[in-house]
C-alpha cells in the first residue's frame, strides 16, 4: 500500500473523513454501552440530556469546558510548532499554586489590581515549568515528551507536599487542602445568579488572542514554519531555538491560566484533585480541533458535553463514566487518521 | 540503620531485583519497538491493560501462566492498533502513542467497572510465589537476592538475554535494527520495512503488557487504578539510558530499582522524618530526567527513529 498526496482536495474530501471519525467513535461507544447492559439510544439520550437538558446542565458543561479551552490551546500552540508538550497538567497546577500563594491574603489589593496580578503570576509560573523541558530539548536534545510527562508526576508530588506543608489550611481539619482565596481574588460570575465565572470569558479571549498571534504576527508565522520543517526554517533565517522557547512560554502560560481560572473562578482553594486530567484531555481537544485555536473552543464544548453527560448518565443507569474516556481516546486516534485521508489517497501497489 | 547496612542486606537487593523485573519487561519491549524505528508511547496504557488482563484472567479461573499469556495477547492487540496507525499510515508516533495510552487505560477502567461493579476493594488472586533455585539460592547475599525470586522475574532476565541474542546474532535481528537505522537499505534487500516494524511494535507491546502483569501477579496480588504510576514513561528513559542495548538496559533497570528500594528504606530512617516523603517519591522521576540529560550527548539513537518510511519517497 502507498499514500498518494492529493493536490487539490475537494470540500467533500476535507469534511467527510473527520465526520466519519466522530461518527465511528460514537459507534464504538454504543457497542461498549451495549456490552455493559445499557441500551445505546438510552445511553446517548441521557448523555445529551445530562449535558444540555437544563440550564443547570448547560452551565455545568460550560464550566467544565473552561479549563479544557486553556489546556487545549496550550497543546495546540505547542503541537503547531512540533513542541510535544504533554505536561499541561503540571503547568495547570503551577498556575493554581501561584494563585493560592498570592491570593489567600499575601496581597491585600483590590480586585481590579489583584486579579490581573494573579493571572500574570500564574501564567509566568506555567511558562517557567514548561521552559525547563524546552531548554533540555534545545540545549541537550532531550525528547520533551518524556520530560514533560515525568514533570507531571514530579509537580503533582510537589503540590502534595505544599498542601501538607507550607500551603496547608490551618482550619482544614487535617485535609491536604489550601486556605480559601480572599474575596478580592475570586473571579466574579459573568451574570449574577448564573453559575458561570469570568474564567470562561478569559478562555474565549485567549482563544481569539492565540488565533491573532497565529495568523497576524511574525511569531505565529515562525512557529508554523518551525513546526513544518525546522531545517528549512533555520535555513530561511528563523531563530529556531528562540521560537521553540517562545512557544514553550506561551503554551505553559496558557495551561497555567486554566489553573488560575479553576481556583479563582470555581473552587476557591487548591486540592490535589483540582484537575481530573485536564492536561491530558487538552491533547484530545487540540487534536479534535485540528490544532486550530477557534476550533479548540468548539472541541472543548464537545468534550465537556460528553464528560458532563456521561457523569449524569452513569448515575442514572450505571454504565461506567469511563465510556466517555474511551469515546474521546478513539475519537483522537480516528481523527488523526481522518486528517491523513483528507490529504492523501491510499493506493495499492 | 546505616547506609552500608542497607546496601549489604540481601533483602535490599532482593527488593531491587523485584522492582526491576516489570521495568525489564517493558524496557525490552520498548527497546524492540525503537530499534525498528518506532517510538511507542502507548507503553504506559499497555502496561495498565496488561496488569488488569493478567490479573482478571487468573481471578476468572485461568492458571497463572494463562494469565501471563492473556496479558501478552492484550498487549499485542494494542500494539497491532498502534502499528497500523504509525507504520503504514505513518501518523505522528507521539500522537498515536498518547492516544493508545488513553485508549488502553480507559478501556481497562471501563472493563473493570463492568466486570466488578460496586466492589470497594478489588479481589485478590494467588500470585506467583518465590521459587528458590536449588544450590544457587544458597550463595550468601547473591542467593536470596537473585535466585529466590518468582518465576516471572527469571523470565524477565531470560527475555532480555534472548532479545539481545536475536537482535545482534540473527538475520531477523539485523533486519529489525536496519529498519530503524536505514529502512531504504532494508527495502533494497527486498524485505518489507512495514512488516518488520509492525512485527516489532506488536511483539514489543506484548512484553510491555507482561511487565504490567508482573505488578498484579507477582509484585502484588491485586489491581489498583494508579498502580502503573508512570513506570511506562520511566522505561522510555531507561531505553535511552541503556543506549538501546538490552544488557545495558537491564543494568539501568536494576540501578534504577536499587535507588527506588533505597529511598523506601531511607524513608524509614531518621532522615525520613526530616525530609518530606514526597521528595523520596519524586526521586524515580527526577533520576529518569537526569539519566536522559546525561546520556543525551553520547546517545546512539537509531537513525530512523520516528521517521515514517514510504516506498518511492526518498
Amino acid at each position: 500500500m502507498r499514500l498518494e498526496p492529493i493536490s487539490q482536495p475537494s470540500l467533500q474530501r476535507r469534511l467527510l473523513p473527520p465526520a466519519v471519525a466522530i461518527a465511528a467513535s460514537f459507534l464504538i461507544a454504543a457497542l461498549l454501552a451495549q456490552i455493559a447492559g445499557g441500551n445505546p439510544f438510552a445511553v446517548f439520550g441521557l448523555i445529551f440530556k445530562g449535558a444540555l437538558g437544563s440550564k443547570f446542565a448547560l452551565l455545568e458543561t460550560l464550566n467544565r469546558a473552561t479549563p479544557l479551552i486553556f489546556t487545549g490551546l496550550a497543546v495546540a500552540v505547542a503541537f503547531r510548532a512540533k513542541l510535544w508538550n504533554i505536561g499541561a497538567e503540571a503547568q495547570l497546577y503551577a498556575g493554581a499554586v501561584i494563585t493560592v500563594v498570592l491570593g489567600t491574603g499575601a496581597l491585600a489589593w483590590p480586585a481590579p489590581v489583584l486579579l490581573p496580578t494573579l493571572a500574570i503570576g500564574a501564567a509566568l509560573a506555567g511558562a517557567v515549568v514548561l521552559l525547563v523541558p524546552a531548554l533540555l530539548k534545545t540545549r541537550f536534545g532531550v525528547d520533551e515528551v518524556v520530560t514533560t510527562l515525568l514533570f507531571n508526576f514530579i509537580f503533582l508530588l510537589f503540590v502534595s507536599y505544599l498542601l501538607e506543608g507550607p500551603l496547608k489550611d490551618p482550619m482544614g481539619m487535617g485535609w491536604p487542602k489550601s486556605s480559601r482565596l480572599v474575596p478580592e481574588a475570586r473571579l466574579p460570575r459573568i451574570v449574577e445568579g448564573l453559575r458561570l465565572h469570568w474564567g470562561f470569558a478569559l478562555a474565549l479571549i485567549c482563544a481569539v488572542s492565540v488565533w491573532i498571534i497565529d495568523r497576524k504576527t511574525t511569531l505565529g508565522f515562525e512557529m508554523r514554519a518551525v513546526g513544518q520543517n525546522p531545517e528549512a526554517a533555520r535555513f530561511a533565517g528563523i531563530p529556531v531555538t528562540a521560537v521553540i522557547l517562545k512557544t514553550a512560554l506561551l503554551s505553559g502560560g496558557l495551561a497555567a491560566l486554566g489553573g488560575f481560572s479553576e481556583v479563582a473562578g470555581l473552587k476557591g482553594s487548591l486540592t490535589l484533585d483540582l484537575s481530573p486530567g485536564f492536561g491530558y484531555t487538552g491533547i484530545v481537544v487540540a487534536m479534535l480541533a485540528l490544532l486550530n485555536p477557534i476550533g479548540v473552543v468548539a472541541a472543548s464544548l464537545f468534550v465537556a458535553m460528553i464528560f458532563v453527560g456521561a457523569d449524569s448518565m452513569s448515575r442514572a443507569i450505571g454504565v461506567p463514566t469511563y465510556l466517555a474516556d474511551i469515546m474521546l481516546a478513539s475519537a483522537l486516534l480516528l481523527m488523526v487518521l481522518a486528517i491523513l485521508f483528507t490529504k492523501f489517497r491510499v493506493r495499492r501497489d | 540503620m546505616d547506609l552500608f547496612d542497607i546496601l549489604l542486606s540481601a533483602s535490599f537487593w532482593a527488593a531491587a531485583i523485584r522492582i526491576a523485573s516489570p521495568l525489564i519487561f517493558a524496557t525490552i519491549g520498548e527497546l524492540i519497538c525503537e530499534r525498528a524505528g518506532v517510538l511507542n508511547l502507548g507503553i504506559e496504557g499497555i502496561m495498565v491493560a496488561g496488569a488488569f488482563a493478567g490479573w482478571i484472567s487468573v481471578w476468572a479461573g485461568l492458571p497463572l501462566w494463562g494469565g501471563v499469556a492473556v496479558a501478552l495477547l492484550v498487549g499485542m492487540a494494542f500494539g497491532a492498533l498502534h502499528s497500523v496507525l504509525s507504520v503504514p499510515f505513518g501518523l505522528s508516533q507521539h500522537v498515536v502513542g498518547v492516544g493508545i495510552t488513553l485508549l488502553a487505560t480507559s478501556v481497562t477502567f471501563y472493563t473493570y467497572r463492568v466486570v466488578l461493579p460496586e466492589v470497594s476493594s478489588p479481589p485478590k488472586i494467588q500470585a506467583f510465589q518465590p521459587y528458590e533455585i536449588p544450590l544457587l539460592s544458597d550463595i550468601p547475599l547473591l542467593g536470596p537476592a537473585l535466585f529466590s525470586q518468582t518465576p516471572l522475574t527469571y523470565a524477565a532476565f531470560v527475555l532480555a538475554l534472548i532479545t539481545g541474542l536475536v537482535l545482534f546474532r540473527t538475520p531477523l535481528g539485523l533486519a529489525v535494527r536496519a529498519a530503524g537505522e536505514n529502512p531504504s537499505a532494508v527495502a533494497a534487500q527486498g524485505l518489507s520495512v512495514t512488516a518488520i516494524r509492525m512485527g516489532a511494535v506488536i511483539v514489543g507491546s506484548g512484553f510491555m503488557a507482561v511487565g504490567g502483569a508482573f505488578l498484579t501477579m507477582s509484585a502484588f496480588d491485586s489491581f489498583f487504578f494508579d498502580m502503573v504510576g508512570g513506570r511506562g514513561w520511566i522505561c522510555i528513559a531507561l531505553v535511552v539510558f541503556g543506549a538501546w542495548r538490552p544488557g545495558k538496559a537491564v543494568l539501568g533497570a536494576i540501578l534504577f530499582a536499587a535507588f527506588d528500594a533505597l529511598q523506601i528504606r531511607v524513608q524509614q530512617t531518621s532522615l525520613g522524618t526530616v525530609i518530606p516523603y514526597q521528595i523520596f517519591l519524586m526521586m524515580p522521576y527526577v533520576l529518569s530526567i537526569l539519566a536522559l540529560v546525561l546520556m543525551s550527548r553520547s546517545a546512539q539513537v537509531p537513525a530512523a527513529l520516528m521517521v515514517p518510511f514510504n516506498k518511492g519517497t526518498r
